[in-house]
Order: C-alpha cells, then sequence, then structure tokens
C-alpha cells in the first residue's frame, strides 16, 4: 500500500498535533474549530486507545454517582410528583379544572403535547437522518439524543391520553372490539395521530434498545470481572471517625457487581461480539435507519394534520406539514444542547467526545431549520393576505395584534431572530451563549404552539369570541412533566452507556484495518496485497 | 456437533480453539487468510464492526432485508384489511361525504403500520439469525473473552469445523499474528 489516502493522512497528522496546548486555543478551540472544509477534524481527541474510551464511558455508570446528581434528581422527582397529583387531581375532579372554554377547547394540553412531540424529533433525526447522511460526529450524541426522544414522546403522550376528559375511555382511541360494535374513525386525522405517535415511540425505543446491546454487554462483561467485588456504603450520617462497632452496624455491603452483571447481562440478550452476528446487526441497523427516516418527517406532519385537516382560519393550510417538521428538528435540536452541555461539562472526559466542533454543527441545524420556520412564519402571513379570504386574513391580525399579541411577538423573537445569532463563529463556538439560545429557542417554540391553538379564541362570530388563561393546574401539570422528563434523564444518565461506545470506536482512526498506521512498516503490506486482492478491486 | 468428538487437552470436549490479535489490521489480514484455507466454522470478535470484515471472512449478504419486507408487506396488508373491514363492512358510516373505502385517508395509519412492522421484524429477524437472545456460550468462559467488548480482538476456529485440527491451528493462529493461544472448553 504505497499510496495513502490523503484523508487518512490529514485525520492522522491531526491527531498527532494535539497536544495539552490545544485546549484553549481561541480560534480552533478544542483543535476541532477550522475554516478549511479540506480539512477532516478529528471526531474523539485526547489521543486516546479504545480501552480509555471504555473506561471513560462506562465509567460514568460504574464510578460512584456524582454529588451533583442527588440534589438534581431529588428536584426532578419533587417536580414529577407534583405532576402526577395534578393528573390525578384531574382525573378525580374533571377537565373544568383547567382553563379551557368554548371557544378554546384545546389549551396547553395539546400545546404541551405538540411541543414534546417536537422535541422528540431530535433522536431518530440524529440516529436515522445523519447515519444515512454518512454524518460520523452523530455517533457521540445519537443515544444521548434517542434517550432524550423517548422521554420527550413519553411526557408527549401522557397529555392527549388525560385530554380526553374520562380517562378510562382512553382505549377508546385504539381499534379495540368493543361491546359497543362500533370502531374509531380512520378518516380522522386524531386517530392518525393515534398510530403516528404510537409507532414513532415504538420505533425510536427498538432502535435505541437495538444500538445499546453491545453497550450494555460490554457493562456485563466488565461486570462480570469484578463480580465478587462488593461495594461498600459506609455511614453517612454520622461523624467520622466511628468507634468499631457502630461502624459495623451502620455499613452496608451490597453485591452491586453481581446485580449488575444480571441485570446488563439480561437486557445484552448474550451479546458477543461476533463478526457475523454485527453483520446483521448492521444491516437491521441500517434498514431501521432508513425506514425511520420518513418516519421522522410523517409523525410531525401527521401532527399538522390535527391542525391543518381542520377548517379552522389559520390552521387550514397546507404549510403546516413542512413548518411543522422544521419546527420540531429546531426544538429537538435545541433541547439535546441544553441537555448536552451541562452534561458535557459535568462528566470527566466527555469533552473529548463531544467536541467543539459537534456542538457548532448542531448550530448550524439550528438556524437551518430556525431560517426555515421564519420563512413559514412570513409566508403564513403573505398569504392570509394574497389568498384574499377575509377570515384568515383577520385570524393572523389578531395572532400579531389581538388580545396574544405579546405571544406571537415572543415567537417571532426567539424562533426567527435568536437562531440567526449562530451566523457569527463568536456565538456558535461559546458554550455558555449556545446553551443560552437553546433556552430560547425552547421557549420560542412553546409559544408557536399557544400562538397557533389560541387562534381558537377568536371565533367566526364574535359573540362567541372568549379570552384563554390557564389555571394553576395547567401550569403545574406542565411544570411536572418537565420533572418527569428530567427524572427518566437522569436515571438514564446513572445507568445506562450515555455515548454509544462501539460507535464511537468505529470512527476513530485506529479502527480502520487499512489506516496507514497499520501499514508503516511494509511487513504486512506484500501479504496483504496477495491475499487480498477480491477486497482491494472494490475500492 | 460433535462428530469428531474432540477433546482438549484436560479431556472435557473442545469447542474452539481462540487467538488474541492486537489490532484490526492483524485480525481482518488473519482473517483473510483463514478464509482461503476453507474453514467454514470459525468467527471473529470485535468491539465494533470492522469495516471490510465481511470481505474478509467471506460472508454472504445478510438475510435481514427479508425479514424486513416480510415486516413492510404484512404492515401495509393487515393496515389497509383492517381500515377497509372495520370503516366499509362492519361499521359503515358516512363522514364528512366520503366514500366508505376512502383509501387516500387510510394511507397514514398505512404508512405507520408499514414502518412499524418492518421495524419490528428486522429486530426480530436479526436476533433470529444471530440465535439470540441466548443465556449461554463456550466463549464467555474465558477471561480474556470479557475484554472483547473493550478493545481485544479475537479468532475462534471451532471444533466442529471439518477441517479442525488442533495442532494445524495453533500453528496457523500463532503464524497469522496471534497472541495468547487457548483451547475453550464446550
Amino acid at each position: 500500500m504505497s499510496s495513502i489516502h490523503p484523508d487518512q493522512a490529514e485525520a492522522l497528522g491531526l491527531v498527532g498535533k494535539r497536544g495539552p496546548g490545544a485546549e484553549r486555543d481561541p480560534e480552533t478551540i478544542d483543535g476541532t474549530i477550522t475554516d478549511d472544509p479540506t480539512r477532516r477534524v478529528p471526531l474523539v481527541l485526547g489521543n486516546r486507545d479504545f480501552h480509555s474510551v471504555t473506561e471513560t464511558i462506562c465509567g460514568w455508570v460504574e464510578n460512584k454517582t456524582p454529588n451533583w446528581w442527588f440534589p438534581a434528581f431529588a428536584v426532578s422527582n419533587v417536580l414529577a410528583i407534583v405532576g402526577t397529583v395534578m393528573i390525578l387531581f384531574l382525573i378525580v375532579t374533571g377537565v373544568g379544572v383547567w382553563g379551557l372554554n368554548n371557544p378554546v377547547s384545546w389549551g396547553w394540553a395539546i400545546v404541551n403535547f405538540v411541543w414534546w412531540v417536537g422535541i422528540g424529533h431530535a433522536g431518530t433525526l440524529i440516529s436515522a437522518i445523519l447515519c444515512l447522511l454518512k454524518q460520523n460526529w452523530r455517533t457521540s450524541i445519537n443515544r444521548f439524543a434517542e434517550a432524550m426522544t423517548i422521554f420527550a414522546v413519553i411526557c408527549a403522550g401522557t397529555f392527549p391520553g388525560i385530554h380526553v376528559g374520562r380517562v378510562w375511555f382512553a382505549w377508546f382511541l385504539f381499534p379495540i372490539p368493543n361491546y359497543n360494535w362500533i370502531w374509531p374513525n380512520f378518516r380522522s386525522p386524531l386517530l392518525w395521530d393515534v398510530f403516528a405517535v404510537g409507532t414513532y415511540f415504538t420505533v425510536s425505543l427498538l432502535f435505541w434498545y437495538m444500538g445499546m446491546i453491545p453497550d450494555l454487554a460490554t457493562l456485563r462483561d466488565r461486570a462480570i470481572a469484578r463480580f465478587n467485588q462488593k461495594v461498600t456504603f459506609g455511614p453517612m450520617w454520622a461523624p467520622h471517625p466511628l468507634p468499631a462497632f457502630v461502624k459495623k452496624l451502620t455499613t452496608v455491603s451490597i453485591p452491586a457487581n453481581k446485580i449488575a452483571s444480571y441485570f446488563y447481562g439480561v437486557l445484552a440478550l448474550g451479546w458477543r461480539f461476533s463478526s457475523r452476528h454485527w453483520w446483521n446487526y448492521e444491516k437491521a441497523y441500517i434498514l431501521l435507519a432508513g425506514v425511520a427516516t420518513p418516519l421522522v418527517l410523517s409523525v410531525h406532519s401527521v401532527v399538522s394534520f390535527d391542525f391543518a385537516v381542520s377548517i379552522i382560519p389559520g390552521w387550514h393550510t397546507t404549510i403546516f406539514p413542512p413548518y411543522f417538521v422544521a419546527g420540531a428538528i429546531f426544538s429537538g435540536f435545541a433541547m439535546v444542547l441544553t441537555l448536552l452541555i451541562p452534561a458535557r461539562a459535568l462528566y470527566p472526559g466527555m469533552k473529548d467526545f463531544v467536541t467543539a466542533r459537534t456542538i457548532e454543527n448542531m448550530c448550524k441545524i439550528i438556524t437551518l431549520t430556525g431560517s426555515m420556520v421564519g420563512f413559514a412564519y412570513i409566508m403564513e402571513f403573505f398569504i392570509a393576505w394574497y389568498g384574499a379570504n377575509p377570515y384568515e386574513a383577520e385570524a393572523f391580525m389578531i395572532r400579531a395584534f389581538g388580545p396574544y399579541w405579546w405571544a406571537y411577538w415572543i415567537m417571532m423573537f426567539c424562533n426567527v431572530l435568536s437562531p440567526q445569532v449562530f451566523w457569527f463563529k463568536w456565538c456558535r463556538t461559546n458554550i455558555v451563549f449556545i446553551f443560552i439560545i437553546s433556552i430560547v429557542v425552547n421557549i420560542g417554540m412553546w409559544f408557536e404552539r399557544f400562538v397557533i391553538v389560541t387562534t381558537l379564541s377568536a371565533d367566526f362570530v364574535t359573540s362567541s369570541w372568549g379570552y384563554y388563561a390557564p389555571t394553576w393546574v395547567d401550569i403545574l401539570t406542565f411544570v411536572g412533566s418537565l420533572g418527569i422528563f428530567m427524572t427518566l434523564f437522569l436515571l438514564f444518565c446513572r445507568f445506562l452507556p450515555m455515548l454509544a461506545i462501539s460507535e464511537v470506536k468505529n470512527v476513530m482512526p485506529q479502527a480502520d484495518p487499512h489506516h496507514p498506521m497499520y501499514h508503516k512498516d511494509g511487513h504486512h503490506n506484500g501479504d496483504h496485497h496477495h491475499a487480498s486482492d477480491r477486497s482491494e478491486g472494490g475500492h | 456437533m460433535s462428530a469428531h468428538s474432540v477433546t482438549s487437552s484436560s479431556g472435557s470436549p473442545l469447542h474452539a480453539i481462540m487467538a488474541e490479535f492486537p489490532n484490526p489490521a492483524v485480525v481482518s489480514h488473519a482473517a483473510e487468510k483463514i478464509r482461503d484455507l476453507g474453514y467454514s466454522k470459525w468467527d471473529v470478535y470485535s468491539p465494533f464492526p470492522i469495516h471490510g470484515i465481511d470481505e474478509a471472512m467471506g460472508l454472504k449478504p445478510s438475510r435481514v432485508s427479508f425479514f424486513a419486507g416480510a415486516g413492510a408487506i404484512t404492515g401495509i396488508t393487515i393496515a389497509l384489511l383492517m381500515q377497509w373491514w372495520m370503516s366499509a363492512v362492519d361499521y359503515p358510516m358516512v363522514i364528512g361525504g366520503k366514500p366508505y373505502f376512502a383509501w387516500e385517508q387510510y394511507l397514514p395509519v398505512t404508512f405507520e403500520l408499514a414502518v412499524l412492522m418492518t421495524s419490528i421484524s428486522a429486530i426480530v429477524g436479526m436476533l433470529a439469525l444471530n440465535g439470540l437472545p441466548r443465556l449461554y456460550h463456550p466463549m464467555a468462559k474465558k477471561d480474556r473473552f470479557l475484554r472483547v467488548g473493550d478493545d481485544r480482538f479475537i479468532i475462534a476456529i471451532e471444533a466442529a469445523d471439518p477441517k479442525f485440527n488442533a495442532d494445524d491451528i495453533r500453528k496457523l493462529l500463532a503464524d497469522l499474528g496471534g497472541e495468547h493461544i487457548d483451547e475453550v472448553e464446550e
């Protein structure tokens, strides 16, 4: 192998250049920010080998729980309990505890549903669409984003479930044989929604789980290697040192590694890293990516049909499906950044995988999808005038200058103006600034749905107009859903591999058997050419 | 499986002979040699799917696609039959002036069920073709094998292979750069 592919030489050169001094370079940040499109930056920093990748990512699960985790979990739990109590209060009392009225029969519940489903779009986009586009930087964030997707869809699914009022009739949503001899109406978008969100949740869960099987097997094997080491919990409440007999009474030893080996062992399904298995596994993965790609685009399209197929002015537009999908990806990436930036700061070594370049790429996607959303807002307004439908025009004037003008302009500021800052390099490389913008985008996308839903308040006849305001139950239910989301997310960070270990290893230069680093000495070259003229012919 | 009834040095039935390789390049190269020598029951174990290992091992195209395709067809069929029967046969009702079998409006559910069935059958098919879930495997007994999920590359040639000869294989694996050559008992 006399000729070295320029990409490989470049990757090798860049890895070699990195040193401790490169950490705070104002131009390249961690060595991965470059304006030269011909340069391929490394995806894993710190001159790591495979073992150190395993040690770092598994370490987050296996080491002592970090101190910040407990207060964060406690706060999330309290919020989750508040949300659960609010749902129980709703069920035992009725939907009257919400601020719904006639004409606004859909309030915060549908706003929260659409907001959460939208957030849930980033995970499968990153794992499916970016997989098909061979964007290798996705390997360090896909597990994280997929987990976020699943928890967001769980929160989303809660709202329509409790919105039906008589929750014990929620099974009417599904085509289940019943004593009334009736079936659901398959010509209604609300039923399509049940299938779209249900399929999306199931496929996302399967995709996430399948991707995790090899990493769970790694955790299993590491737990087996430490099988008989007990984990001892000392007295946390008493001042040290304690007399020996007290220490004995208050110290608890549990066979944590034994439990872990069974826990991960069952979940790993007996995976043993066989290449024959990997071959089927990769095929299944790419097939799933292939079907999940149209799925991602279909789910929010179907959600938008809930609005667009109705005949309400301001809802009945063909721009809704693409604009909802762009908005969903926009908010999903913002939520990934909101969670990723603190995690990256709190977990040691995570910055080597989630590089400044990865964050920068996500900022660029936010600007792209934010611009699509901004274009859609302006186009909607234009068509409301150009379409010469007085009801449509009036609906939009009321949105921008009516009783909910403040929500409209919050939406315009957060979704149209704020993502444009990422045209500037300083903005998309400054972590604190990105974090703030990601929260602004989340707020903006919530208000987008609020603006759409409150279009109902101005009905066709002025006599049936009604102003909608949430009650404290609405607000606490929403806050509670954030608590449920964070509780699930913190459990994920504590017990499951946060980064896709095998995928990260696969994009490291050492993983390529044809990498020049393996053919420097010329020892294998002759043999290699001789034995593999079949595979060489394919290049 | 044990047609030859090969035994290990301690006298118990032998499953395979395994060797560790230092990196993906050496293990791919070794796989090419073993493929060319005509072995059939052997495997490469690696922490990630090595690029081009299918060629190096001479693997046939994966059959997962057939499972996925069957799933897609099943999903489409079930969805269309279900919606037709429920909306046009068992509970016909005029809604929005549309025909009972308004196939255009049945497409979203049809698409979703097709995706759902494709995904489930691709994963179930992948697991079935791999013989998973599996509670036990002889390789799991080896301490060195526990590092394969971390950074080790292992080749194991099974005793069930028709060309199996313990001495030849030990020599072959050593020549190809294998270290820590060891017997795996059944």
